[in-house]
């Protein structure tokens, strides 16, 4: 068994539509220790959920692994059999999704649900795991549980709901807890309240936990380790503090650009980042953010940046960080 | 629930006041009568017969006369089969065509419902395909060929079923496929396109992320939700089925409600035809308040009120 909780090896997926092969995956490799808590950030589409999903070996159709390892907690995900998978799933790793309003089923109640996954995984009967339930709505913080466990999805808040969802994924007491945007589709207030929650179970419960956002905010006050995103390949990865304070990819200083700076007392200019979203249909051959990229070489057009490691923890691709690609670079910047 | 139903009934009564009082006008703008069939009665006689039946008084005291019966739940006497009540006439009539139609309900739910399904379950396979293609025609090919169609081919080309009455078994299956074709159809487009809609929605990812197995998923988390368009269309069909349809018990020489009505008013049986049409419109009104209940058990956000 690899010392690893999770490790996901150079994996590549694609997606193939009709209109063609989405290359939604191109060489994504993560590691994660026990305890971990890894954010994932970067842009709409750029492969954050479908990473995740990967690791439940829920990918949606028309997606196929093309290459590469999954492993999780010793088990081989990308060799398992839907039914080998099912014993996993809710069990050791479980997920919330971003919109808690569609995420429940409406016609069953609250008590049903989170029962069913009790029932599912572990030997409890109906009674004990009516319990567990209760149990479990007390510890995400709703009050009454009794009375909720008897209620129905449309009876709850947003706010409630998503803490439903909470409980449902937290009742096998799983190794890794994986928020897919857990936040995003809630009341500013609201998310505030679910991100303390969940950092309190993250104290409580010491599991992993793998945090998607595109809201920097949110990783910062949460996750130990950031993965930078972009156009289907992890850019950065580092510990919060080195991504915050020494990023090294330019997608990911253009990313701390364009939010709010958690340090920032004055009103600072916020600069968004320009150009729009890599064509996953065609990818560019070279680096993926060359396109937008303020200091794009020749290089970087044609060929697709190696990782470059800055310290133990921390690596990035990007031509500027290799020396000597930055040394011999005899054409210049390109534009 | 009981506030509910109360006032669902008192609405349903003035819906049956109306009926009953349109039906009564449309009875007099109907030309011919009932005494004028093969061969026409004498003008005493003609006199005598409408003194009997009531049909001399102005009509004002004719629909008097008409409503008070009504409310106690008299319906008249037919004017063709001499002395037979219309109640007595619906109620023997009503349960051969129950069980006819209820046989084809119960075959085009569970047939419907289930194709549906498996339509969706492979959508765009050839499965799919065959599924939309017989659905369509289904509801394409009015009621007649269908029946046309049967009694050519399993009556008298095969020689395999009765074409007439209702006997045995073997006189069942004719009619119940025939009646049972369309709403078969319908149920399985319907639950087709519900059920696509219904696996794609957030909470079928949720049941798969918890380790629910495709089948238990299909048959808890989709089907419930998805069946309950099924509900709301059964208030009406139950009502229709139930009740015979006329087409379909006139070709197979089935005696029941629906082959009574037709006779009922090519003969200008105006009482008859009062009775039944009061009756069906009954019959619509509580199936559709027993829906309305069945679907607030299947779907826990409907409010009824
Ligand atoms: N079922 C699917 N069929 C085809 N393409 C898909 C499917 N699911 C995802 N993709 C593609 O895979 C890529 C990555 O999608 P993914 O959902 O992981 O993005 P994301 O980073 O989670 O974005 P968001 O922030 O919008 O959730 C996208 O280009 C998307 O178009
Ligand atoms: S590799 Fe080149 S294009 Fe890509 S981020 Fe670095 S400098 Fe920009
Ligand atoms: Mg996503």
């Amino acid at each position: 068994m690899s010392e690893y909780l999770v490790d996901i090896q150079n994996l590549r997926l694609s997606f193939f539509t009709p209109a063609g092969e989405v290359k939604a995956l191109n060489d994504v490799s993560i590691q994660m220790k026990q305890g971990d808590v890894l954010g994932i950030v970067g842009e709409s589409g750029s492969g954050k959920s479908v990473t995740a999903y990967s690791l439940m070996g829920l990918v949606p159709e028309p997606g196929r692994i093309l290459s590469g390892s999954i492993i999780f907690n010793g088990h081989r995900i990308h060799e398992m059999s839907e039914k080998e998978l099912r014993q996993i799933r809710g069990n050791e790793i479980s997920i919330i999704f971003q919109d808690p309003m569609t995420s429940l089923n409406p016609v069953f109640t609250i008590g049903n649900q989170i029962e069913e996954v009790i029932l599912l995984h572990t030997d409890k009967n109906r009674k004990e795991a009516r319990e567990r339930a209760e149990e479990l709505l007390s510890l995400v913080g709703i009050n009454e549980p009794k009375k909720r466990l008897r209620q129905y999805p449309h009876e709850l808040s947003g706010g409630m709901r998503q803490r439903v969802m909470i409980a449902i994924a937290l009742a096998c007491e799983p190794k890794l807890l994986i928020a897919d945007e857990p936040t995003t589709a809630l009341d500013v207030t609201i998310q505030a309240q679910i991100l303390e929650l969940m950092n309190e179970l993250k104290e409580k419960i010491g599991m992993s936990i793998i945090m998607i956002t595109h809201d920097l905010g949110v990783v910062a006050s949460m996750c130990e380790k950031i993965a930078v995103m972009y156009a289907g390949k992890i850019v950065e990865y580092g510990t919060a503090e080195e991504i915050f304070y020494n990023p090294q990819h330019e997608y990911t200083k253009g990313l701390l650009l364009s939010i709010p700076k958690l340090t920032a007392t004055e009103h600072e200019k916020l600069i968004p980042i320009e150009g729009t979203p890599v064509d996953m249909l065609m990818p560019p051959q070279g680096c993926p953010f060359a396109p937008r990229c303020q200091n794009t070489m020749k290089i970087c057009l044609k060929e697709m940046p190696p990782y470059t490691d800055i310290n133990e923890d921390h690596y990035s691709a990007c031509w500027l960080l290799q020396k000597q690609a930055y040394m011999t670079m005899k054409d210049g910047v390109a534009r | 629930m009981a506030k509910y139903i109360v006032k669902r009934m008192a609405i349903g009564m003035v819906t049956l006041l109306i009926v009953s009082t349109v039906t009564f006008f449309l009875m007099f703008l109907v030309p011919g009568g009932p005494f004028l069939a093969e061969k026409a009665p004498s003008a005493a006689t003609l006199k005598a017969l409408e003194e009997k039946y009531g049909l001399d008084k102005p009509v004002p005291v004719q629909y008097k006369n008409y409503m008070l019966r009504l409310l106690k739940g008299d319906l008249g006497t037919s004017l063709k089969q001499r002395g037979r009540e219309v109640n007595d006439i619906i109620f023997t009539r009503l349960p051969v065509s129950a069980r006819v139609g209820g046989w084809a309900i119960l075959v085009a739910v569970v047939l419907g419902v289930t194709l549906g399904s498996v339509a969706a379950l492979n959508r765009g396979k050839a499965i799919d395909n065959v599924i939309v293609f017989l659905s369509t025609c289904g509801i394409a090919v009015p009621g007649f060929v269908v029946c046309t169609v049967l009694m050519y081919f399993l009556g008298a080309k095969l020689n395999i079923l009765p074409t007439f009455g209702l006997t045995s078994y073997k006189h069942y299956i004719m009619p119940v496929i025939a009646l049972s074709f369309y709403p078969m159809s319908y149920i399985s487009r319907l639950m087709r396109s519900c059920m696509l809609d219904v696996l794609g929605q957030d909470y079928m990812r949720t049941a798969k992320a918890k380790g629910v197995s495709q089948w238990a998923a299909l048959f808890k988390h989709a089907l419930r939700n998805a069946i309950l368009p099924v509900v709301t269309y059964l208030g009406p069909l139950l009502a229709y089925t139930l009740t015979g349809s006329f087409i379909v018990e006139k070709i197979f020489t089935i005696p029941g409600l629906g082959d009574s009505f037709i006779s009922s008013i090519t003969g200008r049986d105006y009482p008859l035809i009062m009775g039944t049409t009061i009756f069906l419109a009954f019959l619509v009104i509580t199936m559709n308040v027993v829906v309305d209940i069945v679907y607030k058990l299947v779907d826990p956000r409907i409010k009824l009120g």
